[in-house]
């Protein structure tokens, strides 16, 4: 998956767990906490359904690299290449 | 058989609602439970649900309509109500008459006997699309036809609201959520307790769980919080119910309200329905489940209008405590701070332990300080035992 395309779906799932999120103030760079007033339910929802967009594990102790748009796609990108150069099964 | 679908009441200071669309049209079967319109009150646009089963005769409110409370939206013909031992239907449609508007403030209604609605086959065909009753429509065409632009205002008006609120909206919900406390504080002579609880247990126990559980069944502290909440109103239901004509009435069902605020200053408190009897995996899901719903608009009316008790949390704010005002006709609240890393004493020596402060505000015509303490008790207890929530 290219890297604008891992983007655009990471986007797209965060607008879905945030209904009432402006996408035209989104600033990638900041935390959602600081921008919408994301909080540890939110953090929930936004980890359960990108795993279930790209079957990836998110453990707990990872929740602070979903902290911004950019940090997200840059984790989401980091699992699924681990994910690829993994043996399978 | 038939039966009636009524404009329901979402919360004590709810006089009236906006019928913004319907989800069914005539001819459609319904069964309990499902979603038949959407109102928008001062709380936003809620989905409301029915609790008859039957078949969908004749839409008597048009979107855009503002009625009051009890009003007849819609005539059924079917089975009786399908669940009549359930106090859900009975208190959606419950109706306070001296609340229902004299018929000169309902909106106007066809005669009865309905003369056949001239209209534009593109009109009827659109009409027909959107599900709008063209018995209803009043057409501004040449000899009263409906046009077609008659029916694209229509269903401009009943587009359902943005999730984003509007500076209107947050105005109503404040002065409604001012209204509703303003009462509470002339009506009910409060007390408050607060309790320091251990936090430890329940975070090892946390931690330990959501490291094993697959994603999904991971739990935050708030499913622990409201578990012990419901159990402690379902053991001492002296502060589960509702004050009303000078008398509490205890519940039975156990429906904790979850105080949630929405981005740009509105609060709502939607009911977990009978908490005491899920597991904290459900409880944990339908909290996720209606923390998206809140922020897109979309609560159910039941989950309104049901709350025997509410609970409030400042978990994440760093509160240490907090005294909450109760939702009337509820007779408690209870308010979580933050868990805070604190000196806590076990066994004569001093450690630093998370500690979560637990505060009631309940209402002193129903019960007293000593009956709280024992309530905050048995909340404090629950989460000493994690594994037996």
């Amino acid at each position: 998956m290219i890297a604008h395309e891992v983007e655009q779906r990471v986007l797209q799932i965060f607008l879905d767990i945030a209904p009432d999120v402006d996408p035209a103030v989104l600033n990638r760079a900041v935390a959602f906490r600081d921008q919408f007033d994301f909080d540890s339910m939110d953090t929930l929802n936004f980890a359960i359904a990108l795993h279930r967009a790209f079957g990836i594990d998110v453990p707990e102790t990872d929740y602070r690299e979903l902290a911004s748009l950019s940090k997200a796609v840059a984790y989401v990108a980091r699992q699924l290449a681990a994910q690829k150069s993994a043996p399978a099964g | 058989m038939t039966s009636e679908f009524r404009m329901p009441t979402l919360g004590p200071d709810m006089e009236s609602g906006t019928l913004v669309a319907w989800q069914v049209k005539p001819g459609d079967t319904v069964k309990h439970g499902d979603i038949v319109a959407q109102v928008e009150t001062d709380k936003g646009v809620i989905d409301v649900e029915i609790f008859a089963a039957g078949t969908v005769q004749k839409l008597l409110v048009e979107p855009g309509a503002h009625v009051p409370v009890g009003t007849v939206l819609a005539q059924l013909s079917g089975e009786e109500p399908t669940d009549v031992t359930s106090a859900v239907p009975e208190r959606i449609n419950e109706i306070e008459p001296a609340r229902v508007a004299p018929a000169a403030a309902l909106p106007t209604l066809p005669p009865a006997v309905q003369k056949r609605q001239k209209i534009s086959p593109a009109a009827r065909a659109r009409a027909h699309a959107l599900g709008i009753d063209i018995s209803r429509v009043t057409g501004t065409g040449a000899g009263a036809v409906v046009t077609l632009e008659d029916i694209n205002r229509l269903a401009v008006r009943s587009a359902p609201a943005t999730a984003r609120p509007s500076a209107d909206q947050v105005h109503d919900m404040r002065r409604v959520i001012g209204k509703a406390m303003s009462r509470s504080k002339r009506e009910i002579p409060h007390y408050y307790l607060s309790m320091d609880c251990c936090f430890s247990k329940a975070r090892s126990w946390l931690e330990q769980h959501n490291s094993s559980a697959s994603i999904e069944q991971r739990l935050l502290p708030s499913a622990l919080l409201l578990k012990a909440v419901a159990l402690a109103a379902h053991a001492l239901p002296d502060f589960n119910g509702y004050y009303k004509d000078e008398a509490f009435v205890p519940s039975s069902d156990v429906h904790v309200g979850m105080a949630i605020a929405m981005r740009g200053g509105r609060l709502v408190a939607p009911a977990i329905l009978n908490g005491d009897q899920k597991s904290l995996p459900a409880i944990m899901s339908e909290l996720r489940d209606l923390a998206t719903r809140v922020r897109a608009g979309h609560m159910r009316a039941t989950e309104l209008a049901l709350s025997t008790i509410t609970v409030t949390s400042l978990a994440e704010e760093g509160v240490g405590s907090l005294m909450p005002i109760i939702y009337p006709p509820q007779v408690a609240i209870v308010g979580f701070g933050s868990i805070l890393e604190q000196p806590w004493v076990v066994g004569g020596a001093v450690c630093v332990a998370p500690v979560i402060a637990i505060s009631l505000a309940a209402d002193h015509r129903v019960t007293d300080g000593r009956a709280g303490a024992r309530f905050l008790r048995h909340i404090h207890d629950a989460l000493q035992a994690p594994e037996a929530l």
